[in-house]
């Protein structure tokens, strides 16, 4: 993830607390879903942003999720999204970002946030 | 989950970018915190 | 008063050119970040370049330089499956090797800044004497930046490129080395984009028998900024272009638009023609060595090869109809308004859709979408998926919701109407103008009669807006033929 990115993430999560923020992820490719998932869950993997090491455990879906979906409401929905559930694999961009939330639960055991 | 909550936006060019993110997170009610959109070529 | 109408613009040539720049690879922006980190990394990477032939080789190369059509490209993997009789040199374009580019370099270095040491200078000159271009290359510039390559590097501000080996070849140095717009880095970036855009020129000029002379400006389209501490980006690589190749009569500007900016380009050149203000206006765009081994890590990790290790160039001629060639239509020009909205979909309904419906067209009126065609074989392994399929399905299914195809037509479209990527991954030139030597062909020989090039820049990225930018334009079969 862009090393500017993690710093305003970083920023953000001390300034609001981690809870209250949500992380919502666009990319394309369930690879890169997944690396930027985990670095505002389990720290930057790559080791190169301010995120490396620092658990967030932030909440994150990608918008294709349907948890993200059935809180928009349809008109907005088409306009920005429309056709692009289709020509994206939501399921497996779902599952990438979903595996990684989990890990982070997971991790950061009880009352984290 | 949405509602009255902080959205961190992270679009990408390829994919969904940050600001039809933003559009989708405002509409459901959150507040946007921060907006990016990568470019990975 | 039939003598001021002018003729519609036409595209009469284009050339590409690859230069395979291995000891330049590590100079990329990512690896200059990473390979100072971790030593065994740095050895992986350097280990792990191409010998030039595999360069020649490899298939999508010789999609790039016009040799091979996008949809002849062989079944994936592309790196084990190279064609041992490809030749660097085709009609209209070439791969250069990198003692020759470095030569290059040399000569085209207006500023005595690039210092080459003397095996390398000799290994350049000899094979250079033996280039089809040799007469046009003004090689006697290149034993006066003969000197003490080490020395030069080791110097303050100094940059050394290692070639082939770990002993210093040669070496920038700084223009001023107070100025972050001139040290040795950016220099040699500027350097390369005007070395790769002069040698597409040179080509375009040279083997399409154009006159230099008659060439009246030529628009840079190129990803590279040039300038001072006071104007970075300042601009007008072109004009230096323009002097390299010999046109001088011609003037030149650069057009800015992130990987964008050739289709801005080819309708300004196309504008600037109908409306009679030149009669003869090319079209550059040098490589971008910031982008060499971008994706590294991701090749390493799939023990490929690194595949950034080419810088492009490209070059294209327009001019007034001549009865034959391909013509520009002004009035196919999609562009992408501050308002259009900058979701994927939105921008390609603006740039392929809306332009289609005014004209009365539909996307089944167009044989060949050449849209951002980066090589997939290149950004799969970084994660960054295959960018032109993704464009060719958001296309696909936009076609289906017009109703100009069936839904279960979408993968033919995609088939038939798409292409597989094979640029290099330099943003501006994957941008529908490395399709532009294929264009030309299937729009003469060939039995297209229309092809979009559609081309998205992503302006975010400069931070002063979260908007996103593109145009598009139809290239038509001149109906003369």
């Amino acid at each position: 993830m862009d090393l500017d990115s993690q710093e305003q993430i970083l920023k953000l999560s001390e300034r609001h607390g981690p809870s209250s923020l949500v992380v919502i992820i666009g990319a394309p490719d369930p690879e890169a879903a997944e690396i930027t998932a985990e670095t505002v869950t389990s720290g930057d993997p790559s080791y190169a942003g301010v995120l490396a090491g620092t658990q967030l455990g932030l909440d994150v879906y990608h918008i294709l999720e349907d948890e993200i979906r059935s809180e928009v409401p349809d008109e907005v929905w088409e306009d920005q999204i429309g056709i692009m559930t289709d020509v994206l694999d939501g399921s497996a961009l779902g599952s990438a970002v979903a595996a990684m939330r989990a890990q982070a639960v997971g991790a950061s055991g009880d009352g984290d946030d | 989950m949405l509602k009255d909550r902080q959205v961190i936006a992270l679009g990408e060019r390829d994919g969904i970018s940050g600001p039809a993110i933003a559009a989708c997170a405002e509409a459901a009610g959150a507040s946007v915190a921060f907006v990016a959109t990568e470019c990975f070529v | 008063m039939a003598d001021v109408i002018t003729k519609g613009p036409v595209v009469t040539a284009a050339s590409q050119v690859l230069a395979h720049v291995p000891s330049l690879a590590r100079h990329g922006s990512k690896p200059s970040r990473e390979l100072s980190k971790n030593p065994e990394v740095a050895a992986k990477f350097l280990a792990s370049l191409r010998s030039f032939d595999q360069a020649v080789a490899y298939a999508p190369h010789q999609s790039y330089v016009g040799a091979l059509h996008p949809r002849q490209l062989p079944a994936r993997p592309w790196t084990d499956a190279g064609d041992g009789r490809a030749s660097r040199f085709v009609a209209g374009g070439e791969l250069m090797p990198e003692h020759e580019f470095l030569g290059l370099l040399a000569v085209l270095d207006g500023a005595g800044l690039f210092t080459v040491g003397e095996s390398l200078a000799d290994r350049a000159i000899d094979s250079l004497a033996r280039h089809p271009l040799a007469k046009h290359l003004g090689l006697d510039l290149l034993d006066k930046a003969r000197g003490d390559a080490e020395a030069m590097a080791a110097a303050k501000g100094g940059l050394a490129v290692h070639a082939g080996s770990e002993a210093v070849a040669a070496a920038m140095r700084a223009g001023d080395e107070a100025d972050p717009s001139l040290t040795a880095e950016v220099l040699l970036e500027n350097l390369t984009t005007k070395a790769t855009a002069t040698l597409a020129l040179l080509r375009l000029l040279v083997d399409h028998d154009i006159d230099p002379a008659s060439i009246d400006y030529v628009v840079g389209c190129g990803e590279e900024a040039i300038g001072d501490r006071y104007q970075r980006g300042g601009g007008n690589l072109a004009k230096a272009v323009a002097e390299s190749a010999g046109c001088t009569e011609a003037s030149g500007c650069d057009v800015k638009d992130f990987c964008a900016a050739p289709v801005p380009a080819m309708v300004i050149a196309a504008s600037l023609v109908s409306a009679g203000v030149f009669e003869r206006v090319a079209v550059v765009a040098g490589g971008s060595m910031a982008k060499l081994g971008m994706k590294f890590q991701g090749h390493l990790k799939h023990d490929l090869p690194v595949l950034e290790d080419v810088l492009g160039g490209a070059a294209a001629l327009v001019q007034a109809d001549d009865g034959a060639s391909p013509r520009i239509r002004l009035d196919s020009v999609g562009r992408h308004r501050v308002a259009a909205g900058g979701a994927a979909a939105q921008i390609m309904e603006a740039l392929a859709v809306e332009p289609l419906e005014r004209l009365g067209l539909a996307t089944t009126d167009v044989d060949d979408f050449a849209t951002e065609l980066h090589n997939p074989e290149i950004t799969e392994p970084q994660g960054s998926g295959n960018v032109p399929e993704r464009n060719y399905k958001t296309l696909a299914a936009l076609a289906a919701r017009r109703g100009d195809i069936e839904r279960d037509a979408i993968a033919a479209f995609v088939e038939q109407r798409g292409m597989p990527g094979f640029a290099p991954t330099q943003g501006h030139l994957a941008s529908s103008l490395c399709y532009l030597p294929h264009a030309l062909d299937r729009l003469t020989t060939g039995d297209a009669r229309r092809v979009m090039l559609l081309a998205k820049g992503s302006l975010f990225l400069g931070r002063m807006s979260q908007l996103s930018d593109g145009m598009s334009v139809v290239l038509e079969r001149n109906p003369a033929r």
